[in-house]
Formats: structure tokens, C-alpha cells, sequence
């Protein structure tokens, strides 16, 4: 009580923007994937209005290949903090036959969730969708506003956003449109990871070094499940691993590891050599496959 | 960690994209994979070194151009601090974006060509910084490789630029000269061998001198109102808290406030911070407080120390950058976002246009377009509670919406 607040700045700088978010919109919604960043934006959502309730829903997209541990999770967490979950299912877009399933080899859910998700976005009149996205992970994710505007059809036109001065954000928009909202936009890995460690937050096992069967192609350990397409002549092998990121099964590889704490993994972040994407097949499939998907509503 | 904040400025062509990709690469920010993609690049582009710009520039269309259309932000850290370089291009008709990235930023780069030496475009960078208060200027006179790292060159770039920055009215600005190659890596990370005449710092080691108090730190203490906390359960019943951030000066459990506008007094009874108390917090914490007393106090209002009040004026002028295709014209009405406050804005007067090279301003204007900077003076429906932008960084600035369309227009400084 006799102590001044130490400040520090990103964890300041995010419950600002949250507190904007609750003031400007009428439906706002944090899209909730069980990874660490949505984790990293529940709390400080926490923070924002305590002790007042996390004064809007949580909703996740499932492609239903999601980690079992990750599902688990989620639902112990929404239990805890006493709020509301929405849960959609890509598999429910499949069997109304407004997505193809994508076959083959590369073949991955992780594009279907856009349509899914800007149904939900419609079915609840949602005007600003709160998500986890860094500026620090992609460079199309670089250009990012911190309120990003989407007309009516979720697009995102980089060419022609509006400009963000100081900390004033505008969320003005017309009837149909909505706003994605970053909150974390200036936060590093290393910085999610020091705060996971600062605030002592639960996180999905799947970060940490555990046994798990993988295969290896374009030198990336995907995992071994019914979900994955795998040829023949790939091998599965018991590997110690764990997940850097943590989106479905099929667009996630895993990293060789035996990081079994907060500490150590971030210890693990702090000297590797290769970024956190770097391990997202989706983001291979080209130069511009992450400007390509924003524009078409993803997140 | 602290953060520090950067805006880069440089004509087109200046190695801007390249100084930061050499940053990224001597400080091992770049990890295997973007090297990778980099070397890639570079190579199926038939170039004999590592373009890194290539590192910065994120859409399609500025990759095709080779070019920088829009403000990206890149990170990277040190053991001491961590950084956020906002890359904006140099073009301009890119007025806009400067200012933007300059907007968020406590120290910013200027690139000068080390064969071109100060032109036009440097002194409207130089003349941005300066409108915007950016207090750290670091002056890197690129591309000395070109000019046999000639120190006669270097000295005439730097006399030039003096000449520039006494025309400045901001005499607390720190203004830092360093030559430098950012293709070859001289005075970046590194000291450069080809320089011996030089023994100042390199570019990393003054940025990792530089002070992170953040860009809202001068001034008297401003408490905009964000939000009210009233979680109405029954644990806490009673309970109403003014949820804000502080800017200027601490704000500490005792003080005696004023709330604007209705001029009500009370005490700050408690300082929250999530579940835990203080008795102080200074500028840039997101807290909540208690008052005193039961008074009326809604979203936009403002709380501030007795005798410490700010402007609170029906008619402000202020110096504005327009950032729309649509034109400002007399007459016109804007909704004037000021900090969390909205108020009804009407341009009464467009006093003179100021042009950015110093040359001086240009009266009878009518309208201004993209990328103009002038004064203007507006009528208001609601008094603001601001502050002169120069004295008060944090609540002298404001943005203007656009009521059809929505956009972010323009953006002025109390004057």
C-alpha cells in the first residue's frame, strides 16, 4: 500500500487498448484459441476491469483438430474466470457445405476457420473482435493497425488503413463493419513468455517438452494423427518435443526440446535461432501467404 | 524491460530498409529462417549482397516496387532494453506517415546520403520531428563508403544541418551526428576501422544511452477518464473506480483533484492495480482510482490537481497535419477525438499554411489537401481540456474523424 506502481509499459499500453475496446464498441468478443497469447490476453483483460468480470465473451474457432490438451484447457480456464464461452465448428461450415476440406498432403483446416469465423461474426453482431496477433511474428502481421477496420466482408485493405497517432484509437465505424483489435501488437515472444513467467499462468501442456510421435518432412516434426496426412514411406518416431505455437495439428510442427518449465523455455526463446513462424506450415506456402489469407478475413 | 520507441525518416533510396536490416543483423535480431529467406531473395534478384530491406518490407506491392508504402514496426532487443523501430517511408506524399510514426516515438533516425548531403526532403523530416517534439534526433550521414569515408564531406553535411536546426523553436531537442555505412556495417553495431577521425558512438550504442522514459512523460498530471468499474456483485456492492492511464506528472493517494467539467473537488482515496493498492502511480500506469467523495464523474471527463488546470476553451487553434484525400475547408464539421473526449468540431478559420522546408507560411488558403500542414482554428459544441501540444505532449494533440466515412483525417497540435 505505501509502495508506487512500477510500470511496465507493454502489460500498460494493452489494458489501455482493452479499456478503449469495452468504451467504443457494444459487442466486443476475445477470440480464444488456448494458445499462450490468448492466454497472455485473458489476463490482462482481467487486469483492465478487476474486479469487475471480463466484461465480454470469450469465442473460439475449433477446427476440431485442434490438441486434445489444448480443448481440455480452454474449458478449465472460461470455468475459472466465470465467463462466457462460444464455441463454432469448421466442421459444421464442412457439412454445410459452404468450405471444402482440403485433401492431400499440405492439406489443413487452418484456411476453412475464416469462414467460420465470419459467420459467427454475423450470427452475433460482433463489432470488435479482440485476437492475440503480434506485429513482431509475420511481416504482413507488421503493418497491422491496433484497431484494424473490415468491411463487411472481413477484408482487410492494407493499402488504405487509417492512421494511428499517439494512443488514441479510433473505432468509428459504419453499421456491418467491425473492428479487429490487437492488444499485444508491440509484444516480442520473449516478451508473452516473461510475462506467462511473471504472472504464474497455466498454460496448455503442449508447451513443454514432452513424448510425442512425429514424422519429419521439409525438415519440420509434424505430428502423427489421423488428422495429418502422412505417406507411406514416412517414418514415426517417439521424439522429445514441444510446441512454440500452438494452432491445429496441421498446420503446427513441433520443435525438438526438453524445456519442462516456464523458465526454461524461455531460457529455450531467448537463444534460438529460428523464429516462432518459422515453425508454421501454414506461412510457408508462400512469400505473401499471410497477406493473402488477412485480405480474405483471417486473422 | 524498458521499451524505446524509434521513428526512421529518409528519402527514397537512402539505405533507410538497409540501416535497419544491418541493426537486425549485428545485433543476431535476424533468426536462421528470415536469413534464410533474405539470402534467397537477394540471390534469385541477381544482387551480390544481402538486401535487407527485404526483412522490413512486408505487403506484395512494396516488394514488387521495391519500396515502403506503409508504417511497419520491427523489434528487436538488447540485454538492456528493447526496441521498436517505426520504418516509415520517405516519399512526400507520405507526410502522413511520418507523422504517425513519429507520433509514438522518443528518439528518431534521419537518414542523410552521404553523396547528396542535406536536401529538401531532410529539412521536412527535421521540421516533422521538430512538430512533433520528438526529443532525440540521431543525424546518420549514410553511404560514407561512396565518398571514400571522407571527413570533409561528413563535417559539411553536419555544418549544413546546424544551419537547419537553428531555425528550430525546440531548443531541448538533442540532435547527434553519426557517419555511417549501413550496407557495410561502419558505426552501426560496430566501430568502423574506415573512420579513425570519427570517435563518437555508434548507432547502437547512443540509442542504448538514450533515456525510455516514455513520450508522455513532461507535463502536469492529466487523468483522462476511460471507463467506469462498477463489477455490481455482491462482494463489492458499493464499489465505483475511474479506470484511466496517467499522463505527466504522478498522481498519489491524498491529492486534492478537480474533475473537469464540472469543477467538482474530492481527494484520491485509493490507487488500484489489478487485485493489489499504491500510494502513487506514475505517468503511462493504466490504473484505477477512488475518489473521496460520491460524485458524478463519466467517460471523457477529466481529473487533474487542484491549480493545475489545463485549456478548458469553446474555440481552440492548433496546427494540423491533414491526412485525407477529402479536403478541409471552412465550414466543414469533424468529430475531434482528444484522448478518450469527443467533441464537435467546426473549422472557423484556416489562418496560413506553414511549409515544412522553414521556408515560412503561405496565407489565404482555402483548403487543405493531403499531407498539408496548417493552422486552424475550430469552434467547439463542448469546451476541451487540453494543453499547448509544446508544453504537454500527452494532451495537446487531438485527431479529427470524418463523420461520413469514419477515417482518421487529420491530426492537429494545440498551438
Amino acid at each position: 500500500m505505501t509502495d508506487k506502481l512500477n510500470v511496465n509499459d507493454l502489460e500498460n499500453e494493452a489494458i489501455h487498448i482493452f479499456r478503449e475496446v469495452v468504451a467504443q464498441f457494444e459487442r466486443p468478443v476475445l477470440l480464444f484459441s488456448g494458445g499462450k497469447d490468448s492466454i497472455t490476453l485473458v489476463r490482462l483483460a482481467e487486469k483492465a476491469f478487476y474486479p469487475a468480470k471480463i466484461p465480454f465473451p470469450l469465442m473460439h474457432i475449433d477446427t476440431g483438430h485442434n490438441f486434445p490438451e489444448t480443448i481440455e484447457f480452454r474449458d478449465r480456464l472460461v470455468e475459472e474466470l466465470g465467463v462466457e464461452l462460444i464455441v463454432r465448428n469448421v466442421q459444421d461450415s464442412i457439412d454445410q457445405g459452404k468450405v471444402v476440406e482440403e485433401s492431400g498432403r499440405y492439406s489443413s483446416r487452418n484456411t476453412l476457420q475464416t469462414t467460420t469465423l465470419l459467420d459467427a461474426i454475423e450470427e452475433f453482431k460482433f463489432d470488435a473482435c479482440i485476437g492475440g496477433a503480434r506485429r513482431d511474428e509475420e511481416k504482413a502481421r507488421a503493418k497491422e493497425r491496433i484497431f484494424s477496420v473490415r468491411d463487411d466482408f472481413g477484408q482487410w485493405d492494407e493499402k488504405n488503413q487509417r492512421p494511428e497517432l499517439f494512443d488514441m484509437l479510433n473505432g468509428q465505424i459504419d453499421l456491418g463493419q467491425n473492428v479487429r483489435v490487437f492488444p499485444i501488437s508491440n509484444w516480442t515472444e520473449l516478451d508473452v513468455w516473461s510475462y506467462i513467467e511473471q504472472e504464474d499462468l497455466e498454460i496448455p501442456s503442449i508447451y513443454f517438452a514432452h513424448q510425442r510421435d512425429t514424422f519429419v518432412r521439409d525438415g519440420m516434426i509434424w505430428t502423427s494423427s489421423e488428422h495429418v496426412y502422412k505417406d507411406e514411406e514416412e517414418v514415426v518416431d517417439n521424439r522429445m518435443v514441444r510446441f512454440r505455437t500452438v494452432g491445429d495439428m496441421s498446420c503446427t510442427a513441433a520443435v525438438m526440446s526438453n524445456a519442462a518449465t516456464i523458465s526454461e523455455v524461455v531460457a529455450e526463446i531467448r537463444d534460438s535461432k529460428i523464429s516462432e513462424r518459422g515453425a508454421r506450415i501454414d506461412d510457408k506456402r508462400s512469400e505473401a501467404a499471410m497477406e493473402k489469407r488477412k485480405q480474405q478475413g483471417y486473422f | 524491460m524498458k521499451v524505446l520507441k524509434i521513428a526512421t525518416a529518409g528519402s527514397v533510396d537512402d539505405g533507410k530498409s538497409t540501416l535497419i536490416g544491418r541493426l537486425l543483423y549485428d545485433t543476431n535480431s535476424l533468426t536462421e529462417d528470415k536469413l534464410e529467406a533474405i539470402e534467397r531473395s537477394s540471390k534469385s534478384k541477381g544482387y551480390d549482397y544481402l538486401d535487407f530491406s527485404l526483412a522490413t518490407d512486408g505487403l506484395v506491392a512494396e516488394r514488387e516496387q521495391g519500396i515502403t508504402i506503409d508504417v511497419a514496426h520491427i523489434y528487436f532487443s538488447t540485454s538492456t532494453k528493447s526496441y521498436i523501430i517505426a520504418d516509415t517511408p520517405g516519399h512526400v506524399e507520405y507526410t502522413r506517415n511520418m507523422v504517425t510514426g513519429a507520433s509514438t516515438s522518443q528518439a528518431s533516425i534521419i537518414l542523410v546520403d552521404a553523396r547528396h548531403g542535406v536536401i529538401e526532403q531532410t529539412y521536412r523530416h527535421f521540421f516533422i520531428n521538430n512538430l512533433l517534439r520528438v526529443k532525440d534526433i540521431i543525424v546518420t550521414v549514410n553511404k560514407m563508403d561512396l565518398v571514400d569515408f571522407s571527413q570533409e564531406k561528413y563535417e559539411a553535411i553536419k555544418a549544413d544541418f546546424m544551419k537547419l536546426a537553428a531555425k528550430s523553436d525546440y531548443n531541448e531537442q538533442n540532435i547527434t551526428f553519426i557517419p555511417v555505412s549501413a550496407l557495410k556495417g561502419d558505426n552501426i553495431v560496430e566501430k568502423s576501422d574506415n573512420m579513425p577521425w570519427y570517435d563518437g558512438q555508434t548507432v547502437l550504442e547512443h540509442l542504448e544511452l538514450l533515456d525510455t522514459g516514455d513520450i508522455y512523460t513532461k507535463g502536469k498530471l492529466r487523468f483522462p477518464i476511460q471507463n467506469i468499474i462498477r463489477p455490481k456483485t455482491e462482494e463489492y456492492h458499493d464499489f465505483r473506480a475511474y479506470a484511466g492511464k496517467v499522463y505527466g506528472e504522478d498522481i498519489s493517494v491524498g491529492d486534492s483533484v478537480v474533475v473537469l467539467p464540472s469543477m467538482k473537488k474530492s481527494t484520491v482515496k485509493k490507487i488500484h492495480f489489478y487485485d493489489k493498492q499504491f500510494s502513487s502511480a506514475p505517468h503511462g500506469s493504466s490504473i484505477s482510482i477512488e475518489l473521496e467523495h460520491d460524485i458524478n464523474v463519466s467517460r471523457g471527463d477529466m481529473i487533474v490537481k487542484e491549480n493545475e488546470l489545463p485549456l478548458v476553451e469553446k474555440e481552440i487553434t492548433a496546427t494540423v497535419t491533414w491526412m485525407d484525400n477529402k479536403s478541409l475547408s471552412t465550414g466543414s464539421v469533424y468529430v475531434m477525438q482528444h484522448g478518450v473526449n469527443k467533441i464537435l468540431a467546426k473549422v472557423s478559420s484556416i489562418n496560413h499554411k506553414v511549409e515544412t522546408d522553414f521556408s515560412g507560411v503561405e496565407k489565404n488558403i482555402l483548403s487543405l489537401e493531403m499531407n498539408d500542414i496548417a493552422s486552424v482554428t475550430f469552434k467547439l459544441n463542448k469546451p476541451i481540456f487540453g494543453d499547448k501540444f509544446k508544453e504537454n505532449r500527452a494532451n495537446g494533440a487531438f485527431i479529427l474523424l470524418d463523420k461520413n466515412n469514419n477515417n482518421t483525417s487529420g491530426v492537429g497540435f494545440i498551438e
